[in-house]
């Protein structure tokens, strides 16, 4: 399936078959899906639909989990990301990752956002500097820690955290973002600020995120993908999914009927 | 219905008295700990000073001389406290990196069966009673030593060294490993998220996350090993020298230790101040390990 009815972005991820086992548990069906560039492609679903699941395959982080087996194929830029030539973390690298709660190191702001770049070998102290500013005013944040680069990042708000996690992912300057539900832990203010972010971080970024909110998908998104029980239900642009979904089910959940 | 009432009220009351005297036990049971110490503390206070007076602060503190049972006696520590220092030292040298290392490696490299014998196998030397660790190293380090650096005798401060170094090794990666195992797995997959191989998320964000178990790990390390009398007793020789690496050498444990038994008067007493010198030491380390483990916390919270 592909959401690219209403826009020209050429796809950056595709997955063909897709599918994820935990131990005997299949948590992802034969799912298929073309992710264009540059756009906000979101996915919904009731809880342990395999949201997560399919976030966390398309940068193999999911390689972390022991039990987990994964069949079928994911590209990115063509390029197939289980086959042994490719290196995992240069492949994490440009696909980065915000998680649902914000975790920002036990470190000062500024180790923070300078690890991502320390680790792939700038050592250069104004080059760092100049690293930090950028990500942090990208993640509009930097007016508020400007003065506070030296402190602990675990002294910051929840919200204040969590963009400083989105500056830290922009840091490495990936190529897409994938977002587990990055607002689920906020308040309301903060929700709306990380919204705005990433609707301009569009501009430059691919971005997938999960959300349980349905207002959220709809103000932000330009593709929705409905999941259910590891199936993905339907695809398609958000406009057209929120107003005229093909499945009946699809509307039920939308629609608040479960989940 | 107010009968039902009061019947909870009554049962509520009933509760509460159990409570009371449950934590009155338990208030008690704690005092007897804070008791000990307290005793332990007057009684060395009491005893130790009245040597230190007579032989004089200064001369018992650098005195470099040991000779209590001479005619003309000496009581001299400065070698005890030397040797327990460079002894801790150089256990704490060759003993934190091996620990240190062999720690991350059980907490986060090795998986399965592997994991399971190391744990088992670090459980095991903390089991070892001290008296095997001495024989050990009086069957096989002493005369090694001697062989390979053609020393008159192997029993000196570097068969010590390594015995202690085996010893507190246990500790330092049990506690180490705890605090490893701690570190919350969001920094590390924030880390392996942005591209980070393994072993640099390991040792750039696991291990500063837990620097301060593993900080309080070397210093409970630092106490065993200059606590240690039993094993450094039978490997070190026990000479009062000055330490050098290949002499004998006496500690402040074994110092109290051999004597004690023979003792009398003056020399008696000199060997409660070395207790109390010992016992200095220890309240230090302690301060220490509390400094670590309270930095820990705060920082967590
Ligand atoms: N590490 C795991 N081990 C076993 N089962 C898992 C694991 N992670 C997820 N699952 C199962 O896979 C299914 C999908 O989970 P997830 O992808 O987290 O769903 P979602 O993010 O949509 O709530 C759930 O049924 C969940 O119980
Ligand atoms: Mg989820």
């Amino acid at each position: 399936m592909n959401a690219s009815d209403n826009h020209n972005n050429e796809t950056i991820i595709s997955t063909k078959d897709l599918c994820v086992w935990y131990d005997d548990f299949q948590a992802l069906i034969d799912v298929s899906m073309e992710i264009p560039e540059k756009s906000i492609t979101a996915l919904i679903g009731p809880s342990g639909c395999g949201k997560s699941t399919f976030l966390r395959t398309l940068n193999r982080m999911n390689d972390l989990i022991d039990c987990a087996k994964t069949t079928g194929n994911v590209y990115y830029r063509g390029q197939d990301i289980f086959q042994s030539s490719m290196e995992v973390s240069e492949l994490r690298r440009h696909i980065g990752m915000v998680f649902q709660k914000p975790n920002p190191f036990p470190m000062s702001v500024y180790d923070n956002i300078a690890y991502g770049p320390r680790t792939h070998g700038i050592k250069s102290r104004a080059k760092l500097d100049d690293i930090v500013e950028r990500s942090l005013r990208n993640a509009a944040i930097w007016e508020e820690v400007r003065d506070k680069l030296r402190q602990n990042a675990l002294g910051l708000s929840g919200g204040q955290q969590q963009r400083l996690c989105i500056a830290r992912a922009l840091a490495v300057q990936p190529d897409v973002l994938l977002m587990d539900e990055p607002t689920s832990a906020l308040d309301p203010i903060s929700t709306t600020k990380i919204e705005e972010l990433i609707l301009q971080l569009k501009e430059n970024y691919t971005i997938i995120i999960v959300t349980h909110n349905m207002q959220q998908a709809l103000r932000i998104s330009d593709g929705t993908a409905f999941f259910l029980l590891g199936d993905l239900i339907e695809y398609g642009s958000t406009d057209v999914i929120f107003s005229t979904p093909s499945d009946k089910r699809t509307e039920d959940y939308i629609t608040g009927r479960f989940g | 219905m107010t009968r039902k009432k009061e019947k909870t009220v009554q049962e509520n009351i009933r509760r509460k008295r159990v409570e009371r005297i449950i934590h009155g036990i338990f208030l008690m049971l704690g005092l007897i700990t804070v008791g000990c110490v307290l005793l332990i503390t007057i009684y060395l206070v009491i005893s130790g000073i009245p040597a230190m007076r007579t032989i004089g602060l200064k001369e018992f503190l650098f005195g470099q001389k040991w000779a209590s049972t001479a005619a003309e006696p000496k009581f001299g520590i400065l070698p005890f406290i030397l040797t327990s220092i460079y002894g801790t030292a150089g256990a704490i040298v060759l003993g934190v990196p091996v620990g240190f290392f062999a720690a991350v490696y059980i907490a986060k490299i090795a998986k399965g069966k592997i994991k399971w014998l190391l744990q088992s196998a670090v459980g095991m030397l903390a089991g070892v009673p001290s008296v095997v660790y001495g024989l050990v190293g009086m069957m096989v380090l002493v005369p090694g030593i001697r062989k390979l650096f053609k020393v008159p005798d192997g029993a000196s401060l570097l068969a010590s060294i390594i015995v202690l170094a085996i010893m507190i090794l246990p500790s330092i990666i049990k506690v180490s490993v705890t605090a490893l195992e701690s570190v919350p797995p969001e920094y590390e997959e924030a880390s392996l998220a942005m591209g980070a191989t393994p072993i640099e998320t390991y040792f750039r964000v696991s291990v500063p996350s837990a620097r301060s178990g593993i900080a309080a790990a070397v210093v409970l390390g630092v106490g065993r090993a200059i606590g240690e009398a039993m094993a450094v007793m039978m490997v070190a020789g026990n000479a009062p020298n000055m330490p050098t690496l290949f002499e004998s050498v006496r500690f402040l444990t074994t110092a109290v230790a051999s004597e004690m038994s023979y003792s009398s008067g003056l020399q008696r007493q000199a060997l409660f101040s070395i207790a109390l010198v010992l016992y200095f030491f220890i309240m230090l380390i302690n301060a220490a390990l509390n400094f670590f483990l309270k930095r820990g916390n705060v920082k967590q919270s």
